[in-house]
């Protein structure tokens, strides 16, 4: 294991392959042909879905900042409707399926179970998005992603949700049934591998979301149509929650499989300990579902035991479940790169690592992102109490664009980096720009959600066309939303050069069919390492100790300084 | 490797490092998940979710009730109200406007009753940053103490319609 495609696995022996399947020439895998098809397929309607978000992102970014104040009323809350279905529902699912059907075929050298069913989802969930945005866009739905009862929008509206939701349990269905087949016909021996292992979990999670999804959504639809009474508005808001926070669970567990993927990719990390890593994903499935409670913490008609209950499930052994991933993340490629001789100080194998990589680096940000702010502000947040200070403020924005954006998104972005040179077999155009993408996309997302965090904690609501009608919002915040602002332009530019990227490689990069894809940079053993030298050493990874270290006393100072922050409130019960 | 079949015998017990942080976060869980419980019965701002089922007509009528019998004066044409210390105090949220404007005393405790008449609405009280939903059919009972003076105010903060930024409400305290 030497060269630049050391880390991946090696080419096997050259034994024929069946006719519905390919040899990469970059990782000697074989690759199911149908997989790869709709591998493709439902990336590309994922990044146009994205690039229709990014542009309402600048347009909203644009009119919060008040001294821009670009919209209109109508159009405000028009374009904001759009950019939370595009963002956090289409761009995110597509991709996903895209995850799912890579997970299920290639690492088990199996045969995606059917296109006709890959055809049924795809043309399923491209209708619901279509005829989501068609509704949108004619003013007929102008009732932002959560859609609250009794607010009422087309029947369109409903129904396009619904269709989008169930094409996409079809195609984890399809993935389910890919990994039957594969274990039936012994595509590959022993256990999966952990990439699959937590597509897997994000594909349970969605199956009890997109449930959820169709509960809530199907009686809401036969309500628009005017055929049965409106559904109970709480009793809509616990179940809608059901979907809308559950999905973003769903988000984490794809991004967390993504991040193995990528160390894997770029520094050949492999888990320190299988058994822990795998572990955590298990307490994502068991522990993450009720996350909803969440966004139900300062509503009437549901009780303190309810709410402290369903906010931790006793424990927050889902909060646990993604500080494992945080360590075991950043240890793997310590411990990769001190094997590859990169062992000077605490930090030395960060100074080495990979950096001109635009994956490796989305990778880095995202684990960053997603865990200092995202991580750190959620629990905060989530806490039963102390979401009196924070409800359906900006600091909630500010949270989940550092969660879906800064983490989610940039991880699906970095991914792309590798998934164009190896499933559409063209390498990169403008590789200079590439490189530069993720700072510009992470460091935009990281002025955003700071900016809104701050702004929150002032007291700005979240969706709000203009907040001078109050009268009581002073420099401060105005500095704040300023910082969002061009925090979003940046970000907004990121996302452009990404889309330019991806399209432009699609259309002209030059084909590498028949060799291995250009390297965007791989950590390089050192003269005399070897591989597996550290493997019973179990204190090797000391700059991760030290980097878990300080992210743990953050988190322990921002949530008993939300607490303090609280007790100086009036008293309420 | 991640995308590799994991070598046979792959289930073993942390150690090292890796044990040492799983101890530390979930340590730090338990921590979090005693706060929760502590404050419910030590700290002074709670969410109890306290509410009773109400028709939006039945609720306006005792708002109104309200307003007849304690109005104390008028501000930008929206009644002043000082309920009696101790008691109950009413505020309906509408497309677009709180109603009527609250008086309350530093130091004395209200229960203070929510509901919507329409749609879902956002009690946001500022600068004090408390917030709490608002939904029809729902009376939000919250026990609160004023313990500052001066000039409050009331911005929507869920999605409302067209004139959502626009509901705008005061509370005064004395």
């Amino acid at each position: 294991m030497s060269s630049a495609s050391a880390t991946l696995p090696a080419p096997a022996a050259p034994d024929a392959l069946p006719a519905h399947m390919r040899r990469c020439d970059t990782t000697g895998m074989s690759i199911c042909l149908a997989a790869e098809r709709f591998i493709k397929l439902n990336a590309v309607a994922a990044v146009v879905f994205l690039l229709l978000g990014g542009i309402a992102a600048i347009l909203l970014a644009l009119t919060r900042w008040q001294a821009v104040h670009l919209l209109r009323v109508d159009w405000f809350y028009r374009i904001l409707t759009f950019h939370g279905l595009n963002m956090l529902i289409f761009w995110i699912l597509f991709f996903e399926v895209a995850v799912l059907y890579f997970a299920c075929t290639i690492p088990l050298k199996a045969r995606l179970f059917s296109k006709k069913v890959a055809w049924v989802s795809f043309g399923m969930m491209l209708t619901g998005a279509v005829m989501v945005n068609t509704v949108i866009l004619q003013g007929k739905a102008d009732v932002l992603l959560t859609s609250y009862l009794p607010l009422l929008a087309h029947p369109a509206f409903y129904l396009g949700i619904i269709l989008v939701a169930v094409g996409t349990l079809v195609g984890v269905f399809n993935f389910f049934a890919t990994l039957y087949t594969a274990k039936r016909d012994r595509t590959y021996e022993g256990s999966v591998p952990l990439v699959t292992f937590g597509a897997t979990a994000a594909a349970i999670i969605a199956v009890v979301t997109l449930l959820h999804g169709a509960i809530v959504m199907i009686p809401t639809f036969t309500y628009s149509m005017g055929w049965t009474p409106q559904p109970d508005p709480m009793w809509y808001r616990m179940i809608w929650w059901g979907l809308g926070h559950q999905s973003q669970q769903v988000n984490v567990c794809a991004m967390v499989a993504i991040w193995y993927l990528i160390a894997n990719l770029s520094t050949g990390a492999k888990p320190v300990n299988e058994t822990v890593c795998r572990g955590a994903f298990v307490l994502y499935i068991l522990f993450i579902n009720l996350a909803s409670a969440h966004h139900l913490l300062v509503d009437p008609g549901v009780g303190s035991a309810w709410k402290i209950w369903n906010t931790s499930y006793a424990m927050y052994l889902a909060v646990l479940a993604s500080m494992i991933h945080g360590f075991t993340v950043p240890a793997s490629v310590e411990l990769a790169m001190r094997e590859k001789g990169y062992v000077k100080g605490l930090f030395g194998w960060v100074m080495s690592a990979p950096w001109r990589n635009p994956a490796f680096a989305g990778f880095v940000l995202s684990v960053l992102i997603f865990g200092f702010i995202g991580g750190i502000t959620g629990v905060t947040l989530g806490t039963q109490q102390i979401n009196i200070i924070a409800h359906n403020t900006l600091r909630i924005t500010g949270h989940f664009h550092a969660t879906v954006v800064g983490g989610t998104t940039l991880a699906f972005m970095a991914l792309t980096f590798y998934v164009i040179p190896l499933i559409f077999r063209r390498d990169f155009i403008w590789r200079t720009a590439a490189r530069v993408q993720p700072w510009l996309f992470g460091g935009g997302i990281l002025l955003v959600s700071l900016g809104m965090s701050f702004a929150g904690s002032l007291g700005v609501p979240r969706r709000d066309h203009d907040i001078e009608a109050a009268g009581i919002y002073g420099p401060a915040t105005h500095l704040f939303l300023g910082v969002m602002g061009v925090g979003a332009i940046i970000a907004v530019i990121g996302l452009l050069l990404f889309v330019v990227l991806c399209v432009g490689t699609i259309l002209f990069g030059q084909k590498n069919a028949g060799r291995p894809m250009a390297d965007w940079g791989t950590a390089q053993p050192m003269i005399g390492s070897r591989e597996g030298s550290l493997a019973d050493d179990h204190w090797a990874t000391k700059g991760t100790v030290a980097l878990t270290g300080v992210f743990l006393a953050c988190f322990a100072v921002y949530y008993f300084a939300n607490w303090k922050a609280l007790a100086d409130v009036w008293p309420v019960r | 490797m991640s995308l590799a079949i994991p070598d046979r015998g792959w289930y073993k017990a942390p150690a090292g490092a890796e044990k040492l942080w799983i101890g530390l976060a979930l340590l730090w869980c338990f921590v979090m998940s005693v706060m929760m419980p502590f404050w419910h019965f030590r700290g002074k701002q709670n969410s109890r979710g306290e509410a009773y089922a109400v028709k939006p007509a039945d609720f306006l009528a005792r708002a109104e009730k309200q307003v007849a019998a304690n109005k104390v004066g008028e501000l930008n044409g929206f009644p002043i109200v000082e309920p009696a210390p101790g008691g109950d105090a009413y505020l309906v949220a509408r497309m677009w406007a709180w109603y009527p404007t609250l008086k309350l005393r530093q130091g004395e405790t209200y229960r203070l009753h929510l509901s919507s008449l329409d749609l879902q609405h956002g009690f946001s009280l500022q600068p004090l940053n408390m917030n709490f939903q608002v939904l029809p059919g729902y009376d939000h009972v919250l026990t609160i103490t004023p313990t500052s003076k001066g000039e409050f105010t009331i911005v929507c903060n869920e999605f409302c319609g067209i004139g959502h930024d626009k509901m705008i409400g005061k509370i005064l305290v004395e």
